[in-house]
């Protein structure tokens, strides 16, 4: 009665893939996911029904030594102590997993963002060079997940055409650059100034627009974008894009390495976390939060929607605007190549991923959905195919992603 | 040539319109965007090669043409089908009481696979389809030029369209499908099998899109496994315009869309050929946020 869903559902994707493989490749993939399959039936039966049977009748994790003192310790004033005296826990029993953090030592949000800090400042000191630029370009979509984090996690906007501001944000610096001269440290904030203009332009011209229409408006301008970048020749050199843009530089000191430039991007990185924590506890985080939730509640609250959902996506545009000048810094070139709807989607899944409004699910989504494809080289042409596998498992196993917050009211009459 | 060209406007509308179709009956019934639907398309065009190229081994082509195009036909439609269906098992229905950004990303994941898979099984480079239909053609009025792959391609986009219509508005399935689209919970409370309904969705939104995959492959004679991106692009456009959620809308903005797109490139310039499309979407919705036949939705507090 177990095996009769999975064979059926084995050979309905062994007919799939029959005429593109052929018969021979068809039953090998068939046979391989009944095997999978079969395995992982067979964990699932014996870690939820077999194991627990055996001896111990609550769970799997074994106590180790020093929970004895922790328990004991906590015995008395503490709730946390109390709910473990009840369980009257001896030294090498069992407990349920999901208990187990009441009797681990927490660590505190401050030392594990101390200790995170410390890490990333003395990891490129370990690494090669290689390693240092995968890190930096996880950097970058950090900066990006989290500006777009403002328009869909937190107002609530569903925006996929958020790269076409990474990408205006870089031409603008290499065009200042390059016609101009204008130095990375005027072209920095002058690129976000001119891509947020562009989100402040089209988040007026989407005010009136709800929901997904927003979003084929969005996708509409990436397309209008990435066609303009590739067109106008005069102006950007189409396909080809701008060469030997300046990288920035202190006096006679000129970021060249790539450690230079992980440094930049941590720094860049840090500002974007610090302005957006404080954005995320003022009244206009707290307004955002509410016009996601229910845009018309927070309408008759007095909170003047529309003014504050152009506010998210022209400082969302921003952010984009100031990654996009550090990747035109950084590679020195920058081609229409690099900004594509596809890039958008990206880091759309970075957002969902780490769980939407999060900020350290921003920046975990970011570092996964870079660093994981890179760990994949080896597999080579395999390598997006198992990418694409893998977010598609993580939906499923984890819809409301990784980091999500919990909802602390949920007020619905329906349910 | 104005006329000509709005008859190759015509038929890349129709084609739109067909891949349109299953966004807009996805969009009805579960609310959210089907990002997959492009490759769907994509796997309808290959199928039709592969399906093609087997029919001529055996010798069917050279003899009974309108019968092996017809086999080619209903091979990747029911192929596609079935892709539907395994894509809305996989990718939607566990996600269903997630957020709804959640299916989002897990048809993105699923939409990258299939690429992926087609370029693995396949190659990465063009594939040629077979030149099959005969030269010639009609011409009407001294004007208009068809040829028999674009009177095939109208004869049967309006001919599909037609049985949808039919479907939706006449069968006990299209009832519940209406149903469902107005209010879910209330459907299912009446007794209507909503996992069904979705499903069925799926598998002829992606039928129809097979359809479209087969034509576009023999009008235009060569398939690449990246070609189910631009049009999902378009095709989803053309659903908005028309009003996202509305079947007949979603014919019309294709056609509309088709028709701006090859005016737009033979009278203003073809390097922008994709601009016309989007341009035309930002003003209909600036004067219409709705789409053009969609309804105003009064929202509820």
């Amino acid at each position: 009665m177990l095996i009769r869903p999975l064979g059926l559902a084995v050979l309905w994707i062994g007919l799939l893939v029959l005429p593109f493989t052929g018969i021979f490749k068809a039953t090998l993939i068939s046979i391989s996911l009944l095997v999978g399959g079969l395995l992982w039936k067979g964990a699932t039966i014996f870690f939820h029904q077999i194991l627990p049977l055996r001896k111990n009748p609550i769970g799997l994790i074994r106590l180790p030594r020093f929970t004895k003192a922790v328990t004991a310790a906590t015995n008395g004033a503490n709730p946390l102590g109390s709910l473990a005296t009840q369980a009257t826990l001896r030294e090498g029993e069992f407990i349920y997993p999901k208990n187990i953090y009441l009797l681990a030592k927490r660590v505190s949000p401050k030392q594990a963002q101390i200790a995170g800090l410390l890490s990333l400042s003395i990891a490129p000191l370990l690494l090669n060079n290689y390693f240092i630029d995968v890190l930096t370009v996880a950097g970058i979509y950090v900066v990006l997940a989290l500006g777009l984090n403002i328009t869909v996690g937190l107002a609530g906007l569903l925006d996929l055409g958020y790269i076409a501001f990474y990408a205006i944000g870089a031409y603008a610096y290499a065009l200042l650059n390059i016609h101009f001269g204008l130095s990375f440290w005027v072209g920095m904030p002058l690129g976000g100034i001119i891509a947020a203009l562009f989100g402040l332009i089209l988040g007026f011209i989407t005010l009136r627009l709800r929901g997904d229409y927003l979003a084929i408006v969005t996708l509409g301008f990436i397309q209008i974008v990435h066609m303009v970048l590739n067109n106008w020749d005069r102006l950007t050199h189409g396909p080809n894009g701008i060469l030997n843009i300046a990288r920035p530089a202190i006096g006679s000191f000129s970021f060249q390495e790539p450690i230079h430039f992980y440094y930049l991007i941590l720094s860049m990185g840090l500002l974007t976390i610090g302005t957006i924590v404080r954005l995320n506890r003022s009244r206009i985080g707290r307004a955002w939060i509410a016009i996601r939730e229910d845009e018309l509640a927070a309408e008759a609250m007095g909170i003047p929607v529309t003014r504050y959902k152009v506010l998210a996506f022209t400082l969302g545009a921003m952010y984009a605007g100031i990654a996009g000048t550090f990747f035109a810094a950084k590679f020195a070139f920058v081609s229409p190549e690099s900004f594509t709807f596809l890039e958008s989607v990206l880091v759309l899944a970075m957002v969902v991923l780490g769980g939407m409004g999060s900020i350290p699910g921003a920046i975990l989504g970011a570092s996964v959905l870079i660093i994981l494809p890179e760990l994949l080289r080896g597999m080579a042409d395999y390598r997006m195919l198992i990418f694409g596998a893998l977010l598609v498992l993580m939906m499923i196993f984890r819809p409301q992603g990784v980091m999500a917050r919990r909802k602390r009211l949920n007020f619905d009459f329906y349910d | 040539m104005l006329l000509q060209q709005l008859i190759h406007g015509l038929i890349l509308g129709s084609v739109y319109a067909l891949i349109a179709l299953g966004y807009t009956m996805v969009y009805g019934i579960l609310g959210l965007i089907n990002f997959a639907h492009g490759e769907v398309y994509m796997i309808g065009a290959y199928l039709a090669i592969i399906f093609l190229g087997i029919l001529t081994a055996v010798g069917l082509t050279s003899q009974y043409l309108i019968l092996s195009l017809f086999l080619a036909f209903l091979g990747s439609a029911l192929f596609c089908g079935a892709y539907g269906f395994t894509l809305e098992r996989i990718a939607y229905r566990p996600l269903q009481k997630a957020h709804r950004l959640s299916p989002l990303i897990s048809a993105i994941g699923v939409s990258i696979f299939l690429q992926n898979y087609v370029m693995i099984t396949q190659g990465s480079s063009d594939k040629v389809f077979p030149h099959l239909l005969p030269e010639g053609g009609i011409q009407i009025g001294g004007m208009i030029h068809l040829n028999p792959i674009q009177i095939l391609i109208l004869t049967v986009s309006l001919l599909l369209m037609i049985a949808l219509h039919l479907f939706v508005t006449q069968t006990r399935m299209g009832k519940a499908m209406r149903a469902t689209a107005q209010d879910a919970r209330m459907a299912s409370l009446v007794g209507i099998n909503i996992d069904a309904v979705i499903s069925t969705t799926f598998v002829i939104g992606s039928a129809m899109a097979a359809a479209a995959g087969v034509m576009v492959a023999i009008y235009y004679g060569v398939v690449n496994f990246s070609i189910g991106y631009v049009a999902g692009i378009k095709a989803f456009t053309a659903a908005v315009l028309g009003g996202i959620g509305n079947i007949p809308g979603a014919m019309l903005g294709g056609i509309l869309l088709g028709m701006v797109e090859s005016m737009g490139s033979s009278y203003i310039s073809s390097e922008y050929k994709d601009l016309y499309s989007f341009l035309l979407l930002i003003i209909v919705l600036l004067f219409k946020p709705t789409g053009l036949l969609g309804e105003k939705v009064n929202e509820k507090v």
